[in-house]
């Protein structure tokens, strides 16, 4: 393994933890969306607010990590990608817009109709994007990006293969989020939400494993180079992963939620994980790899000693957020009604 | 065929571009003034309150806690836009020099991360963490704003006095002769000549931007009768940090000025408008350049005030526009007009400051006059003003240039041929956000004016919703 490899490995590492992250936050939004109407939603909406709010930006940021560490580690690669998928990305960008200010203009809106619409602005935009990112990546596996990005801004991004990655991605967030509201709503002591959530859970489990067993054809026709890669030296990782997923749906139907969580995270991250080590030493498939588009060295040092540093200063401070929101230290609180504290009006 | 229906005729816009990166650009840096100023505020709010047991200044904080949450979303999906931007519009500058200037990009990116961290600890930590602990959590939102503000500033810097790097020709695939980026060091790229400046002018920028918006929302309750101790504290914490960046920035803006000189001499020319290099040059206020000279300006009487400026020395010479051929020069009365809008409204900040120190010094007690209330009112959209032109000084006098003397930024631009349509739907998207974010901001603020602490969220119609008491009446938390 050399220099590159490693930046190449950290990037993908910041792929994981984007996709499982801020993969249960787009997922809450999937669900806030379904929730139902403004009488029943209620309870729902409280306890993702309860659950995303102190965490969703801070999850937001591994993206950036990803862009920062693609456009420095492989600038060639960043730009022929930005190129060739301006598309999919200004609706990625849009979507971020339109969540990150629905949600949080939501929570301090004074009245039903504008918490109404900021709620929508933030539920619809978390479907599309982790849509149009599943796209993205699609696009990039089955080798529609060319190195001088002169790929076709329309046709390169919605291959089957784009469609595969777009409906899994939905589905993942959905089957994260949904485990992480059960286990969050178990906790609160809201057994209504928990049962919820827990059915949900083991319903969007299952359609995530036919998905991904669905998807294997057209990635077979589409996209060979990673369809090799998946069955070879991928193997292992799909293996893990739909194991995870069976014990997933096990711990599901016996309520071990906390369990469950585990086994959907190594679930998702083991997917993930496996289209990298798939499409290695690719970054953009069959057209330029790792070592091609690599950046001067000097940089790459100075990108991974950063990350030295991020891991000595950021994940310290991130476990500490995590164990704040997990105590229910952070955040509304949240009562078996779904009332929470703060409608208390103190004149 | 649906591409042409939908987006025109096939070509790229380099204008367009422009104005997206620009308007982008130029409303996210008004939300990242109030990321790296206001958790300074708070911190000194919230302390003043533990300290001194003041149920007001505690409640000052907490208050400007859910208005930062509110902003910091804005600051954060707008940046993330930007960084999409970078690739969108200007592959050619990323694909060059990204490994030069990414290490920056990297250290805002970790900066960014402990920011977004401790916010959300921050806000949602009220009266669940204990209180000391709760408000030492700002500290690293200050310090990481700062090191952010730093690593981004440090990127555009390096566009201006690009280092930290060799060009070497190679022969590419095709059997062209490209230039290639070779020997980088991302460290001189970090640390150029230009960031030290840059980066201090826009600190105090920041905190004057912050400062005086958030002391002319007290000043306009003043205004309206409402003068109790709320309101006077809620002015005077943010005037302090405005008061104090206002007469040192003047200071900093002179010496950034003053590297012009030597690294980016046509920049200095457009910002003089002058046309020839000249020897004793004197400054000139307000009129326009007709490609020659300065018409209907205003000669200030000390003659060579400009070369003493930009050289130290009245009879110092500054290069003219004419060492250039014409498409190396800037549009000069973009940036002569921005410059002089950020020079004026700076000078004027001064006064304002002045007033207020003066004030405390005689009196131990900010002015109370009308006219000082109605200039904090002002003040506040004057600085953001200030800001704006500052940036199109720097950036449109850079021009034609992205990376100054080495990437043209029409070699850098994308060539997507719908830039038309993604800026027209920036702008779109951008008013809804301001709609809504001044939306829910105000109907914060009338809430908290009607009596309530805490603000409920109505997820359903089975929450009583309480009607809202517009009347201006004193609340004393
Ligand atoms: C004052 C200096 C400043 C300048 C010139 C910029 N920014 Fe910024 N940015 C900030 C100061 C800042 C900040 C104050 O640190 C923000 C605002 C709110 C926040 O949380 O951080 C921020 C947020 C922010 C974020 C979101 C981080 C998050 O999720 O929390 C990104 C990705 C960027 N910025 C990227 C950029 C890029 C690519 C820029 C230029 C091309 C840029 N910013 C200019
Ligand atoms: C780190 C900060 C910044 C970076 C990396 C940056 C980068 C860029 C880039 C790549 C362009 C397009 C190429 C060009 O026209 O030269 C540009 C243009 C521009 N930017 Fe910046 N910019 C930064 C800060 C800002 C801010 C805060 C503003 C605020 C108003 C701003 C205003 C503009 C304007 C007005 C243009 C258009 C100039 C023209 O084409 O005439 N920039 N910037
Ligand atoms: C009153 C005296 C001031 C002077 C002499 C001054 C001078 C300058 C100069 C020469 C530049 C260009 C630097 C370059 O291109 O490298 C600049 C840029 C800038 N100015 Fe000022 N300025 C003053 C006041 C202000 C004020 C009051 C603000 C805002 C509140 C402000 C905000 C900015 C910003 C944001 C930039 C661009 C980014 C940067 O260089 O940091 N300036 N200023």
């Amino acid at each position: 393994m050399d220099l590159a490899d490693v930046v190449a490995l950290v990037m993908f590492l910041g792929i994981i933890a984007y996709a499982v992250f801020a993969g249960a936050d787009f997922g809450s939004g999937i669900w806030d969306l379904g929730a139902g109407n403004a009488e029943d939603g209620g309870p729902t909406r409280r306890l993702i607010d309860h659950a995303i709010g102190p965490v969703w930006e801070a999850n937001h940021v591994w993206l950036i990590f990803v862009l920062v560490f693609l456009w420095t580690g492989f600038p060639e690669a960043f730009g022929a990608i930005m190129s060739t998928l301006y598309v999919p990305f200004s609706f990625v960008a849009l979507g971020i817009i339109f969540r990150g200010c629905g949600f949080a203009f939501r929570k301090f809106a004074d009245d039903l109709n504008s918490a109404r619409l900021f709620g929508v602005a933030f539920a619809l935009s978390s479907l599309l994007t982790p849509f149009f990112l599943g796209m993205i990546a699609g696009a990039i596996a089955s080798g529609r990006v060319p190195i001088d990005g002169s790929g076709n801004r329309w046709t390169s991004w919605i291959g089957p293969t784009s469609w595969v990655g777009g409906l899994l991605a939905v589905l993942t967030c959905a089957f994260l989020a949904a485990v992480f509201l059960a286990a969050d709503a178990e906790r609160l002591g809201h057994e209504e939400l928990t049962e919820r959530f827990r059915r949900r859970a083991f319903v969007t489990a299952i359609i995530c494993g036919v998905a991904a067993i669905g998807g294997v054809a057209p990635l077979l026709l589409d996209a060979e180079t990673l369809a090799d890669g998946l069955l070879g030296k991928g193997v292992g990782f799909m293996i893990v992963s739909g194991a995870s997923g069976l014990a997933s749906i096990v711990l599901l139907h016996k309520s071990r939620l906390a369990a469950a969580r585990l086994t959907a995270v190594t679930a998702v991250a083991a997917v993930v994980g496996g289209w990298g080590v798939a499409q290695y030493p690719w970054v953009l498939v069959d057209h330029a790899t790792i070592a091609e588009v690599a950046g001067d060295s000097a940089t790459l040092w100075g990108l991974l000693i950063s990350f030295g540093v991020a891991a000595v200063l950021v994940l310290p401070s991130l476990a500490y957020l995590y164990l704040l929101t997990d105590k229910s230290v952070l955040g509304t609180e949240f009562n078996k009604h779904g009332q929470d504290h703060e409608s208390v009006v103190v004149k | 065929m649906l591409q042409l229906l939908l987006f025109g005729a096939a070509e790229s816009d380099l204008l367009a571009a422009r104005n997206q990166m620009a308007l982008t650009l130029g409303y996210h840096i008004i939300i990242a003034c109030f990321g790296v100023a206001f958790p300074a505020m708070i911190f000194v709010a919230h302390r003043r309150g533990i300290r001194n047991d003041d149920p007001v200044s505690i409640e000052l904080a907490r208050r400007w806690s859910k208005v930062a949450a509110v902003l910091f979303a804005i600051g954060a999906v707008t940046g993330t836009v930007l960084s999409f931007e970078m690739g969108l519009l200007w592959p050619g500058l990323m694909s060059q020099y990204g490994d030069v200037m990414g290490l920056a990009f990297a250290l805002e990116g970790i900066s960014f991360f402990i920011e977004a961290i401790f916010i959300g600890i921050y806000l949602y930590g009220w009266d669940r963490i204990p209180p000391r602990v709760h408000s030492l959590m700002l500290v690293p939102i200050m310090i990481a704003g700062a090191a952010g503000t730093f690593f981004v500033l440090s990127v555009n810097a390096w566009m201006n006095a690009p280092t930290g790097f060799r060009l070497e020709e190679v022969v590419g695939p095709s059997g062209t002769v490209e230039q290639s980026v070779v020997d980088v060091d991302p460290l001189a790229a970090i640390f150029n000549s230009a960031v030290g400046l840059q980066y201090l002018h826009m600190f105090l920028a920041a905190y004057m931007v912050v400062g005086f918006c958030v002391a002319g929302v007290y000043a306009t309750a003043m205004l309206r009768g409402r003068t109790d101790r709320y309101h006077r504290i809620g002015l005077a914490i943010p005037l302090a940090f405005a008061c104090i960046a206002a007469p040192i920035q003047p200071a900093i803006g002179h010496f950034a000025g003053q590297r012009l000189t030597d690294e980016q001499p046509v920049k200095l020319a457009a910002i003089e408008g002058l046309a020839e290099t000249e020897s004793r040059v004197s400054a000139v206020v307000g009129g326009y350049f007709d490609g020659e000279r300065i018409v209907g300006g205003v000669e200030l009487p000390v003659p060579g005030l400009a070369s003493f400026m930009a050289t130290n020395s009245f009879g110092g010479e500054l290069t003219g526009l004419n060492e250039v051929p014409v498409e190396d020069q800037p549009p000069v009365n973009v940036v002569r007009f921005a410059f002089q809008t950020m020079v004026g409204i700076g000078s004027a900040l001064v006064v304002l400051a002045a007033w207020a120190g003066f004030g405390y010094w005689r009196k131990r007690q900010l002015p109370q006059s009308v006219w000082f209330l109605r200039l904090l009112v002002v003040a506040g959209p004057a600085a953001i003003v200030a800001l704006e032109a500052g940036w199109i000084t720097t950036e449109v006098g850079r021009q034609p240039w992205v990376v100054h003397g080495l990437l043209r930024t029409e070699d850098a631009v994308t060539d997507a041929e719908w830039i038309w349509l993604s800026l027209s739907v920036i702008v779109v998207v951008y008013a809804l956000v301001t709609v809504g974010g001044v939306r829910v901001i105000r109907s914060m603020t009338r809430r908290w004016r009607a009596g309530e602490t805490h603000l409920a969220t109505p997820y359903g119609p089975s929450q009583p919703l309480e009607s809202v008491d517009d009347s201006p009446g004193l609340v004393d938390v």
